[in-house]
């Protein structure tokens, strides 16, 4: 038998899933900035991730920075520095866990149940009665999702750095004693508008990726329950997976000289 | 008026991988006339509809709407097409998120742009027309019964007043009772708005009540065409083996798909 034909077969395969996404990709982007505009979809979009994700995303945050404070206490003391606490923690938090933690904790909330709704709607046929309606699938249902997205992490993640560092001062003052003064004159002085800047950068784009990654998933499922869980549980994988590598890429972007 | 043709078919073939599904269907549809499409499971109606609705794009030839062709058309311009078309879904396929009137002045709101209030009491006009009240209009998808949900669907096909309507085997999965009702009611919504109805359906009293012409589809190809009242001396044997459900004759079922 030919022994080609199978990895030929899996290399065509994989060309075509990127040839779609690809195509899906551009056609959202294209339809963000063509009328007509679905306000009212947008802003639902904007409430469900925005507003309902913030207490996943600040206790995630929260606990991170307590975490990162008690970590590089009890690796710092060692060397009596005790003072690099703070900025270790507004560090850790603004440029990497902030983002990158709140973008995974929204794949999870938002992605999948984004896949989830798109994915019964194909399979009960919902997105071909929107087209018959002389409605856009796209624009009515990928592009308001991938806006809220887009808008509505960073102000996720700004919210989650606060709280992060609110959570290391927590430790650091009622747990390790440092003086809460010094320990707010350290974070302020030693932050950089880039921490904040690259931050909110990248959950602009995880908050695509995720978006654009739980529209496709449910744009494109087929095969009634069991596609649509696949769907789900693809949509929530894919995500998570492009969230670490731009992640690696974009701090790269940012910080190497 | 009687012999304007409302759709025409040359020759369209589609494939999806190596299954050929429609394989040169040849089809008119006169202005005001209600074909209906009938067929076993697989033999290709609804891609055959799907074309005509330009959710599918046929590999090769022809089809025309009020003369213009639509195969290649810009999505823009398809759905301008679609705002003067109808469709009743298999599974009603009614927006979950939304209540029914809101469902059924979709097509108004999002498509024609009418302002809320004044396509709410359209809404409510058609859903009178289905033999619905107004209490019904707002409640949401999942507090009705299939045959409401039917009627829903019905109205929302309806409600732009569309000149081309089709119906996905409106009659599936209703008692014999309310699938009576179903036929009636397309019958009559169809007649009212002297519109052009193209109905898939494998449902022989269904057949019987809607159409004005019928059409066999088997193996991708049309092997018979004729008015309703000739079809019991059709001289088919296809056509005799599927009206009477015989399950010997030249038609053998697929076992494996």
């Amino acid at each position: 038998m030919n022994i080609f034909a199978p990895v030929g077969r899996v290399f065509l395969n994989f060309l075509r899933s990127v040839g779609r996404l690809t195509l899906f990709t551009m056609k959202s982007v294209s339809y963000c900035v063509r009328p007509p505009f679905y306000f009212r979809t947008l802003f639902s979009q904007m409430v469900e991730i925005g507003f309902y994700s913030l207490p996943v995303v600040a206790l995630t945050t929260m606990f991170s920075g307590m975490v990162i404070a008690l970590q590089s206490y009890s690796g710092l003391s060692t060397l009596s520095s005790e003072g690099v606490v703070a900025s270790v923690v507004e560090l850790t938090v603004t440029r990497e866990l902030g983002p990158v933690l709140a973008a995974l904790m929204v794949a999870g909330r938002v992605g999948a149940a984004m896949a989830a709704e798109l994915g019964t709607m194909r399979v009960t046929e919902q997105i071909d009665a929107l087209a018959t309606l002389s409605t856009n699938p796209f624009k009515y249902l990928v592009v308001p999702r991938i806006v809220a997205g887009v808008i509505m992490l960073p102000v996720l993640v700004l919210i989650g750095d606060v709280i992060g560092i609110y959570g290391g001062y927590l430790i650091c003052v009622y747990k390790l004693d440092f003086n809460a003064i010094n320990f707010l004159r350290n974070t302020w002085n030693f932050m950089q508008a880039v921490d904040i800047v690259s931050g909110m950068t990248k959950a602009a784009v995880f908050g695509f990726i995720v978006t654009l990654m739980g529209c496709y998933n449910g744009f494109y499922s087929k095969g009634g329950a069991e596609g649509v869980g696949k769907a789900t549980t693809n949509a929530v994988v894919a995500s998570s997976i492009l969230i670490l590598i731009s992640n690696y890429l974009l701090t790269e972007l940012f910080f190497s000289r | 008026m009687a012999d304007e043709i409302k759709v025409r078919m040359t020759d369209v073939h589609k494939s999806f991988g190596k299954k050929v599904v429609l394989d040169g269907v040849t089809l008119d549809v006169k202005k005001g006339e209600s074909l209906v499409i009938i067929g076993g499971s697989g033999t290709g109606k609804s891609v055959t509809i799907k074309c005509i609705q330009g959710l599918l794009t046929p590999d090769s030839g022809s089809i025309q709407i009020d003369g213009r062709e639509i195969v290649g058309l810009p999505s823009r311009e398809m759905e301008k097409i679609n705002a003067q078309t109808g469709m009743l879904f298999q599974g009603a396929a009614l927006f979950d998120s939304l209540n029914i009137w809101e469902n059924v002045a979709f097509g108004l709101i999002q498509g024609k742009k009418m302002n809320r209030a004044q396509a709410k009491e359209i809404a409510v006009k058609k859903l009178a027309q289905v033999g619905l009240n107004a209490d019904v209009a707002t409640l949401y998808p999942d507090e009705l019964s299939g045959g409401m949900k039917k009627r829903v669907g019905l109205a929302r096909a309806i409600a732009s007043d569309p000149e081309l309507i089709f119906f996905d085997e409106p009659t599936t999965g209703l008692d014999p009772i309310m699938s009576d009702v179903i036929n009636d009611l397309i019958r009559s919504c169809v007649k009212d708005l002297g519109a052009t109805g193209i109905t898939i359906t494998h449902d022989m009293s269904s057949v019987r009540k809607i159409a004005d012409k019928v059409a066999m589809l088997y193996k991708g190809k049309i092997i018979w065409h004729g008015r309703v009242d000739e079809i019991d001396r059709s001289g088919n044997p296809y056509v005799e083996q599927f009206i009477n459900g015989r399950a010997d004759g030249p038609i053998q079922m697929e076992i494996r798909g």
